[in-house]
């Protein structure tokens, strides 16, 4: 390896890179919109769930009802004295279900029998708010009635929750992480397989690759603006996390920078590996959104669970680097650094960046015979 | 303009064949999105199943085995690891090798039995607190079942209420998912292939031929929307096919409906295209100007999370992206058989971006002939 050609390859790259505004697009404009989404847009914190409470008794017990309903911060109360004057909305999407109190709720309540007081309908085409709706519309009822009885009988078994590392219950804090590791996925994958395919693409590769440069030569200059770019927006948005959005970052800043660069061996390779077998620019969006920024917004396990997942998938997800990538985050912001956690992460996105580097060097060797 | 003049029937064909010559385009154009609908319609569920807990029962009596044994058999909980000490707790939760940890006080059989409130310590991994959330009410319905069994005069009141699910009454998370992932991949599909369309040719100079041939602006928009417009419908219908035969989701509503607004949806988004396409210089900057577009859309969109937990203005902002809209009358059309007024009530404002973002596009164009 010649040092002098390499650092003439890094500058002509690194000139590139800066002289191409969607670059920065990519790099530093995006991950403040998309840190700016998953702090204030993606909220899994519901609130104020707009439902219909249908009041067809006018008792006093049943009003009393409705007004907790109402008083309740988890709803937006549409009242209704029929249920037809809701069910339409629900159907529209505009309300999540209803609360019907019905004609005889006082002569149900006096009567002590195990039958129904109330009906609780939820609109199921949107199976998480559904539990949701259902979940607290009982609550709000057991606590009325706890209230009417008069003696409020303390449960018998007092469950006390406490949640380490974000007690308030914050989904910011575990979705800002998670963002992080798509931004550099962008940077790391697609913005790698764009600009190695673009190479193809106009048929420079094949001058470049016709110089007395190495073919590691050639791929070291590419990616390494890239994985200083990488790096960079990582650091941009870690200091927008813990100083704008409000997200502690218990471990050290080198541990995450660290990971970051750990991380951006898989996410590059994968960049190579795809630009290596498309060639094309369009194949290669194509294969860098299915292939690198799907998996990594919903098989990293930050939105959803991936031990939820059935066992095929679960496998799967263990060769998304950015699975690895987001439980390291996670851990390195809200827990510290706990390097049983950071440890076999790291070594599994190694691992996966060695497989993806063999592939594309195997790759990019062959079609030069050819 | 004579709708199909043979010179636009010409140039229709012309960029048909463009991105479908390639056999490895039209390839990744229609197989990836329907395996990514397969993985992540498994993978995407807000349910929690199969998660790893940890119970440490200092107590050893009658009451915490029966909790234990209850907690045990539970369907969200994959393994229960027994723990030994405080120490060992803290780590398994630390490690993440847990979602949540019971710890047991010693007195919890004594407390129980002589009917005084036994606390019960549950500790949640804050990095996972959306299912620890989702556990932790598994574990406080469990127990409370299991204190109401061991005071028979206590009244358990959560009977009281009939809970129905309507459109959905099982809440089969995949009713959900599958659909709104057909109009997400579509979405993305037609996305990138209109963005593509102008910017390919300004890359390799073939626009400023196109621009001095005698074809009008409104002729060019029109021929590079037709491409994308009929990919994305068809794999957006193709994806709605599999939902049903595939993936068994009752589809009640209009198909025919269904069609049009599709047509109209995918409409809207190659107009967005086609304004991203018309100010990139480079398919390099296209594709992540595509993007930077399109991740915000799905984030906002509904998707992944419902559009009522987020902050007023980004509500706004929402009603304005088409995705939006479509998520409504597809999730609608599938599962609560929508009416056309519901429908209509949806698709206007997909009809006047489409009607918008159109129109900018052939200003721009139009701005590149000066």
């Amino acid at each position: 390896m010649n040092l002098r050609r390499l650092i003439a390859l890094v500058r002509k790259e690194s000139l590139q890179v800066i002289r191409d505004p969607s670059t920065f697009l990519i790099a530093f404009v995006l991950p403040v919109i998309l840190l700016f989404l998953f702090a204030y847009a993606v909220s899994l914190d519901i609130r104020k769930v707009a439902i219909g409470v249908v009041l067809e008794s006018d008792g006093a017990a049943a009003q009393s009802l409705a007004a907790a309903f109402s008083g309740t911060h988890y709803f937006q109360v549409t009242p209704a004295r029929d249920r037809r004057e809701v069910a339409g909305e629900v159907i529209a999407s505009r309300l999540k279900g209803y609360v019907v109190i019905p004609q005889d709720f006082e002569r149900r309540l006096a009567t002590n029998t195990e039958s129904a007081l109330v009906q609780v309908i939820t609109d199921g085409s949107q199976p998480n708010t559904a539990g949701f709706v259902a979940g607290y519309a009982q609550g709000v009822i057991a606590q009325w009635l706890a209230g009417q009885v008069g003696q409020s009988t303390p449960p018998v078994i007092d469950v006390r929750s406490r949640f380490w590392f974000n007690p308030e219950i914050e989904s910011r804090r575990f979705l800002v992480p998670g963002a992080i590791a798509i931004i550099m996925t962008m940077i790391g994958t697609l913005l790698t397989a764009l600009v190695v395919a673009r190479e193809w693409e106009r048929g420079t590769m094949e001058a470049l690759l016709s110089t007395p440069a190495r073919v590691v030569e050639i791929l070291i200059g590419k990616l390494l603006p890239y994985f200083v770019l990488g790096l960079l927006a990582t650091l941009g948005s870690a200091l927008l996390a813990v100083f704008v959005f409000d997200v502690p970052l218990r471990g050290s800043w080198f541990t995450l920078l660290l990971l970051s660069a750990v991380f951006l061996v898989p996410a590059l390779g994968q960049g190579l590996v795809i630009s290596a077998l498309a060639k094309n620019q369009f194949i290669a969006a194509q294969a860098a959104l299915f292939s690198g920024f799907l998996p990594a917004f919903l098989l990293s396990g930050f939105l959803f669970e991936i031990d939820s997942m059935p066992t095929p998938i679960r496998l799967i997800t263990s060769i998304v680097p950015a699975r690895h990538f987001v439980a390291s985050l996670q851990t390195v912001f809200l827990a510290g650094d706990v390097w049983a956690v950071m440890l076999p992460n790291m070594a599994a996105m190694l691992a996966i960046g060695a497989l993806f580097f063999t592939l594309a060097k195997f790759k990019t060797r062959k079609s030069l015979d050819t | 303009m004579a709708l199909l003049s043979p010179r636009l029937r010409a140039q229709i064909i012309k960029e048909l064949l463009s991105i479908l010559r390639d056999r490895r385009a039209r390839a990744l154009l229609i197989g990836p999105p329907l395996i990514q609908l397969l993985i992540f319609s498994f993978a995407a569920t807000l349910e929690v199943r199969n998660v790893a807990i940890a119970i440490y029962d200092r107590d050893g009596g009658r009451g915490s085995q029966e909790l234990v044994a209850r907690v045990s058999a539970a369907t969200f909980v994959g393994s229960v690891a027994t723990m030994q000490s405080p120490e060992q707790l803290q780590a398994a939760i630390e490690q993440r090798q847990v979602l949540l940890a019971i710890d047991i006080p010693e007195t919890f059989s004594r407390d129980v039995a002589a009917g005084r409130p036994a606390p019960l310590q549950v500790i949640v991994d804050g990095r996972r607190a959306n299912s620890g959330q989702v556990a932790l009410r598994y574990v406080e319905s469990i127990a409370g079942n299991l204190g109401a069994t061991m005071q028979p005069e206590s009244s358990g009141n959560n009977d009281r209420v009939a809970v129905r699910h309507w459109f959905n009454p099982n809440l089969i998370y995949q009713w959900f998912i599958v659909p709104s992932l057909a109009g997400t991949l579509a979405m993305f599909t037609s996305l990138i292939v209109t963005a593509l369309s102008i910017a390919r040719e300004r890359e390799l100079g073939t626009f400023d031929q196109l621009l001095v041939s005698p074809t009008t602006p409104a002729e060019i928009i029109v021929a590079k929307a037709a491409p994308a417009l009929v990919i994305g419908t068809t794999l957006g219908m193709l994806m709605v096919g599999a939902g049903v035969f595939a993936f068994g989701v009752p589809f009640t509503g209009s198909l025919g409906l269904l069609f049009l607004t599709m047509l109209l949806f995918i409409l809207s988004i190659v107009g967005l295209g086609l304004m991203i396409s018309s100010i990139c210089a480079t398919q390099q900057q296209a594709i992540l100007g595509a993007f930077a577009t399109g991740v915000p859309m799905i984030l906002m969109s509904g998707f992944a999370t419902p559009v009522e937990n987020m902050p007023m203005v980004l509500q706004w902002v929402a009603e304005v992206i088409p995705l939006t809209h479509f998520l409504i009358i597809v999730q609608g059309t599938f599962v609560k058989t929508l009416p056309a007024a519901e429908v209509a009530a949806q698709a206007w404002p997909m009809a006047l971006t489409a009607l918008v973002t159109l129109s900018i596009a052939t200003l721009l164009v139009r701005s590149r002939l000066q």
